[in-house]
């Protein structure tokens, strides 16, 4: 068992999402940062998808109520174990007692706790990953509060040295593959989608302004303040399916965002989709920051998405030799 | 629209409509493709999606898809690596579809019409110029199909509205109607089924339990049903 000693709101189990209920209006939910989520969950030698605790709102602490392996992905929230810092991008095995806390990141969005075993809650509909906006999954569909208690799965604990190991965070090792802005602008990578020439030439301030990501933006999507684009006469379409990454333009001119628990279905003209591969990266975009979007095409999203396989690979292949050759050595 | 053909077909990855007859099929980022059937909202065109849906959904590269009013998303397992070969592949499926007729089961949904739930019926008569009682009459005399599922877990989308009760959304949305106001969007009808922000007209309230996550299926309606309201209560 672990114990929530403090949270924010909208502190949530997930795990990689709910396919398969789309056609039934079910958003997929899952991590919004589905590539932290994986990682963590190699690193305490768990399969990729098992749940985890995504934590954006902070200061959040927890105790553990026995002994178990733990790995902090994600934003880098100085974490601590009984006060002993962590670094970041790190797993590391912790006892009966001890109390991991978190402090608000001071870049990025979200952490994620993942443990050797997985969280112990009943999937429904296939996923342990929280519909908010539906009531169910994840912990009774709802976000964590002070004194919930979790059970986590009793698989081997993985041959982790005492004082733990990590990986190269994402963002350094694949640095080549995502685009970076001399002035921290998020770059994010789109592709014009179907409603795009209805905007004309106005659609090119699409690409070249910045859009700061207002304080009325969560999980469910983002909506972007900048310079408005609005088309002629306002066109409302028939009701569609839509997935995360979608780029709508409401009547406002203002862009939206879908995110994690998008919307099945819209009716709002589409300026772009984001490519997949950037969705993990836009996950982790703050409240307040600012982003642009970067035209890209099929073969560029095809580049980036086999260099993060192969650092995924790199990662299965390494992490339970690392881990053994570390064991052994401590054990000298 | 040859201009908007032209910008279109001149962006990669988004190509649009080549004739009024053709189906237009755009992308979402770079694994979900959507196909929209040319001509109006009707049945011929929901049959003929529902049959492009059965036969894309066994694609082994397929992950999920989503059939939508008069269109279907069909979301991939992963970026395809030949873009066009997969569009050409989805627009002859769409040549050869025929349209089918989905085998649904009667739904019947019991309603109160008018009483505190009903905050739009006024502005709804104001629009069409019908009495209160001729509005609801032409809603619960209505044959309606169940054509697509989406917004929220089990939300059904109704095709079969009155022309004469048709009313647009709302530019100021409801920021909190009650889960199970019975609403009219457009040319749509549907049962709210998650209390919050709704720019759908209310003209009635129904008890009926439209999504269960402990069920199989989880959603009480399914493409293909036919619904009808019962007026188990008109309050006026």
């Amino acid at each position: 068992m672990i114990e929530i000693l403090q949270t924010g709101p909208l502190n949530t189990v997930q795990d990689l999402g709910r396919f398969g209920f789309r056609n039934a209006g079910v958003t997929s939910s899952g991590a919004m940062d589905w590539l932290a989520l994986t990682i963590g969950n190699l690193l305490v030698g768990n399969g990729e998808g098992e749940a985890a605790l995504e934590v954006q709102t902070f200061p959040f602490r927890l105790r553990f109520e026995r002994g178990t392996t733990v790995a902090i992905t994600g934003a880098d929230c100085d974490a601590r174990l009984d006060g002993r810092r962590l670094p970041p991008w790190w797993s590391v095995p912790v006892s009966t007692g001890q109390v991991l806390e978190l402090d608000a990141p001071r870049r990025s969005a979200r952490a994620y706790l993942t443990f050797a075993g997985g969280i112990d809650i009943e999937p429904v509909m296939g996923s342990r990953s929280t519909s908010l906006r539906g009531g169910f999954g994840g912990l009774d569909g709802r976000f964590l509060a002070a004194n919930d208690r979790l059970g986590i799965g009793s698989a081997y604990a993985c041959a982790v040295p005492p004082g733990g190991f990590g990986v190269m965070p994402p963002e350094a090792a694949l640095a080549e593959h995502f685009p970076a802005s001399q002035d921290g602008t998020l770059l994010v990578r789109a592709i014009p989608a179907g409603e795009y020439a209805l905007f004309g030439a106005e659609a090119e301030r699409f690409w070249t302004q910045t859009w700061k990501i207002s304080s009325q933006s969560d999980r469910t999507g983002y909506r972007l303040a900048g310079e408005p684009i609005r088309l002629a006469s306002p066109v409302e379409l028939r009701s569609h399916g839509v997935v995360p990454g979608v780029v709508q333009m409401p009547p406002s001119g203002e862009p939206i965002v879908q995110m994690s628990d998008a919307n099945t279905a819209g009716g709002y003209p589409k300026m772009a989709g984001v490519i997949d591969i950037d969705l993990w990266r836009l996950g982790q975009a703050r409240i307040g920051s600012r982003i642009q979007f970067v035209q890209s095409s099929v073969t560029e999203a095809l580049a980036a998405e086999r260099a993060v396989q192969a650092y995924l690979e790199d990662i299965r292949r390494t992490v339970p030799m690392l881990a053994h050759a570390l064991a052994a050595m401590s054990r000298r | 629209m040859t201009f908007m053909q032209s910008n279109a077909l001149s962006t990669p990855a988004s190509i649009s409509t080549v004739s009024a007859e053709e189906p237009k099929i755009s992308v979402i980022g770079t694994a979900a493709y959507l196909i929209e059937a040319p001509g109006a909202f009707d049945l011929p065109a929901q049959r003929r999606i529902w049959a492009l849906a059965h036969a894309v959904e066994p694609w082994p590269e397929v992950r999920e898809i989503v059939p939508g009013v008069t269109n279907l998303l069909v979301i991939l397992k992963r970026t395809p690596e030949e873009p066009e070969q997969f569009e050409a592949r989805l627009r002859h499926e769409w040549d050869c579809a025929r349209g089918i007729d989905l085998i649904g089961k009667t739904v019947e949904i019991p309603v109160t019409y008018g009483g505190e739930h009903a905050t739009d019926l006024a502005a709804v008569c104001d629009f069409t110029g019908l009495t209160d009682r001729e509005v609801v009459r032409l809603h619960w005399q209505g044959n309606y199909t169940v054509v697509a599922l989406g917004s929220a877990p089990g939300f059904g989308y109704l095709h079969g509205l009155d022309p004469r009760i048709h009313m647009p959304r709302k530019t100021v949305p409801s920021l909190r109607m009650l889960k199970g106001t019975v609403t009219i969007g457009g040319m749509q009808t549907g049962v709210s089924v998650l209390t919050g922000p709704n720019g759908w007209n209310s003209i009635g309230f129904a008890e009926l339990q439209m999504f269960d996550p402990m069920k199989n299926p989880p959603a009480l309606l399914a493409p293909g049903d036919k619904v009808r309201f019962v007026p188990e209560r008109i309050e006026l």
